[in-house]
């Protein structure tokens, strides 16, 4: 594998006005469904909140479905701790990303899409209205059929996970449902759906804008392109920054890091906990550990104790409750943590937790109750004495 | 026909009368009376044909949409990590100070409610707060003090 020295680059967040968007738009539809499908697949580019499915792959199969109904929907719901880049995407470029979902309603045969904002996140609402109203219109004199609408949450971390949001945009209880049948077949309405996280629909406008070879110049073979992260936490430069996929994470700690650095969580609270001694062989991509872009920085004044126990915490009150292995797991994984630092039990127990947390990874319904084995497991391996002591 | 009922009959105008309809009418109501009153839940199920069970499961499912009285301006406040470590601690501890009120808590004259929140997504300007959809971000003790004194000198 090729190896790096941190890039900065700067193509996400370049302004971009709306008839420059427009002309992208057009320009685009003039090619068949298909070949712009494939243009996509050959990308290389993958989804940018979280899971990292192949974005081609995705609009392939929902444009496969026979159905003269289907959906495109921007999932806006950020709601993963450390996370904040969509936000700034959707207040800086949010034309980016109405040209994204448009090109995509087009290849998968959509006539409407819906951005699923976070309630957090209302104070958008205004200037995002404006925005989508005057989009709208510009679609329509161009005789295109396609039309976008905003859609709020309400303060609901589960409902960014896919079939939770179509749950809640159907007016019913943010809970995920079971898959099989993925969204591309029965998603929003039960009609078939492409999801996107905020920041994928901004890089398909890029790559039709900029063509596929360009795009394919950025990153690795396993990680094209680029990428916004999210640094926060025991940095002197916090902030939103555009970089280059497939980096070690010691040349990414050498440029943020505050010279003190003990972990870093990488992904969020759902994340992996990196100490520092695996900083040099860790990459960050998809070749390595994947990311919606959350980079938490701690230093050696931070208790990863307390980390782990804001994490559990999290997860409790976020958990939708439905299934058992999640609501019950969670809560014993925040209990057991703090026996074990009282003294109340003896620190093995530290190991049964790690068993339970792992049957979670496989026995939970969805998504969050199967990924708090990520930070659970890494804290507790590489931090055990400050859990106990 | 009583105030509620016809915010209801609006908001049900203005999103259709579908089940889809039932997060936006919801969240309706919130922004005008701060919270879901029974009166309320049962209205909306009766005009979008809902069951009220149905209608009272999705409220309670969702944080913003408060199913106990709420003041007329929520604070909320982040506890998410970054928050924390940039001491979320003491402003929420400044903030129970001139409101005379805990977390969770409504003041008597019914012009605040402070909450605690999950991560509000400002983890790089923490510490942050939010008052109703207003965000306020790299606040410290002094200026979470004055946003408030402000809030509520504006509003009296
Ligand atoms: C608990 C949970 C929360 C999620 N939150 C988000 C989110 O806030 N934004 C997002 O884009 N994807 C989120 N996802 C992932 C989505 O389910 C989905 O995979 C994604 O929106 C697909 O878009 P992409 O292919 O462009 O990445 C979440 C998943 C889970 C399990
Ligand atoms: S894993 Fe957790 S959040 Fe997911 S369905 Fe089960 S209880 Fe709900």
């Amino acid at each position: 594998m090729e190896n790096k020295i941190l890039k900065k680059v700067d193509y996400i967040f370049q302004e971009s006005s709306i008839n420059e968007i427009i002309d992208v738009v057009s320009k685009t539809l003039t090619k068949s469904p298909d070949d712009i499908i494939l243009d996509i697949i050959d990308s290389g580019l993958k989804g940018r909140g979280g899971a990292g499915f192949p974005t081609g792959l995705k609009w392939k199969f929902t444009k496969n479905e026979d159905n003269p109904v289907k959906y495109v929907i921007c999932n806006a719901d950020e709601g993963e701790p450390g996370t904040f880049k969509d936000r700034e995407i959707l207040d800086t470029v949010a034309i980016k990303v109405l040209g994204g979902m448009t090109i995509c309603g087009y290849s998968i045969g959509a006539k409407e899409g819906y951005i699923y904002l976070r309630g957090e996140y209302n104070f958008l609402l205004p200037k995002l209205n404006k925005i989508v109203d005057d989009f709208n219109k510009q679609l329509k004199s161009k005789g295109i059929d396609f039309n976008i609408f905003l859609k709020s949450g309400s303060g609901a971390y589960i409902c960014g996970e896919e079939s939770a949001l179509f749950e809640s945009m159907e007016g019913k209880r943010g809970e995920p449902r079971n898959k099989p049948p993925y969204p591309a077949v029965s998603g929003y309405n039960s009609k078939p759906t492409v999801i996107n996280n905020v920041e994928t629909l901004v890089y398909v406008t890029m790559i039709c804008k900029m063509g596929v070879e360009r795009f394919k110049e950025l990153g690795t073979k396993d990680s094209r392109g680029s990428k916004v992260f999210s640094v926060s936490g025991d940095t002197p430069t916090p902030g939103i920054y555009e970089l280059e996929l497939g980096m070690p994470l010691a040349d990414f700690i050498e440029d943020f890091g505050d010279g003190d650095t003990k972990a870093v969580q990488v992904g969020g609270a759902s994340g992996h906990c990196v100490p520092r001694k695996h900083l040099k062989e860790t990459i960050i991509g998809f070749e390595g550990i994947p990311t919606g872009g959350s980079m938490m920085i701690f230093n050696s004044t931070r208790s990863m104790y307390n980390v782990l126990h804001d994490y559990l915490e999290f997860f409790n009150e976020e958990s939708c409750g439905q299934c058992t292995p999640c609501r019950v797991g969670c809560q014993q994984l925040l209990k057991g943590i703090e026996s074990v630092k009282k003294g109340d039990r003896k620190p093995q127990y530290l190991d049964e937790l790690k068993k339970l947390a792992n049957t979670m990874k496989v026995a939970a319904k969805c998504g969050l109750g199967q990924s708090v084995a990520n930070p659970f497991n890494s804290i507790v391996d590489n931090f055990r004495e400050e859990i106990i002591y | 026909m009583s105030n509620i009922e016809t915010l209801i009959k609006t908001l049900v105008e203005k999103h259709g009368k579908t089940r889809n309809s039932l997060m936006p009418v919801l969240q309706g109501i919130v922004k005008e009376e701060h919270f879901l009153s029974e009166e309320a839940m049962i209205a909306v199920a009766k005009e979008l044909d809902l069951s009220a069970a149905d209608v009272y499961g999705t409220a309670s499912f969702y944080t913003f949409l408060d199913t106990v009285p709420r003041g007329k301006n929520i604070i909320r406040i982040c506890k998410t990590i970054s928050c924390h470590m940039k001491g979320k601690d003491e402003i929420i501890e400044a903030l129970e100070d001139v409101l005379k009120i805990k977390v969770g808590e409504t003041t008597h004259d019914k012009k605040f409610t402070l909450l605690t929140a999950n991560c509000l997504g400002w983890c790089h300007k923490g510490p942050v707060m939010l008052v109703n959809d207003e965000v306020f971000p790299e606040i410290n003790q002094q200026k979470a003090v004055e946003i408030i004194e402000g809030i509520a000198k504006a509003s009296k």
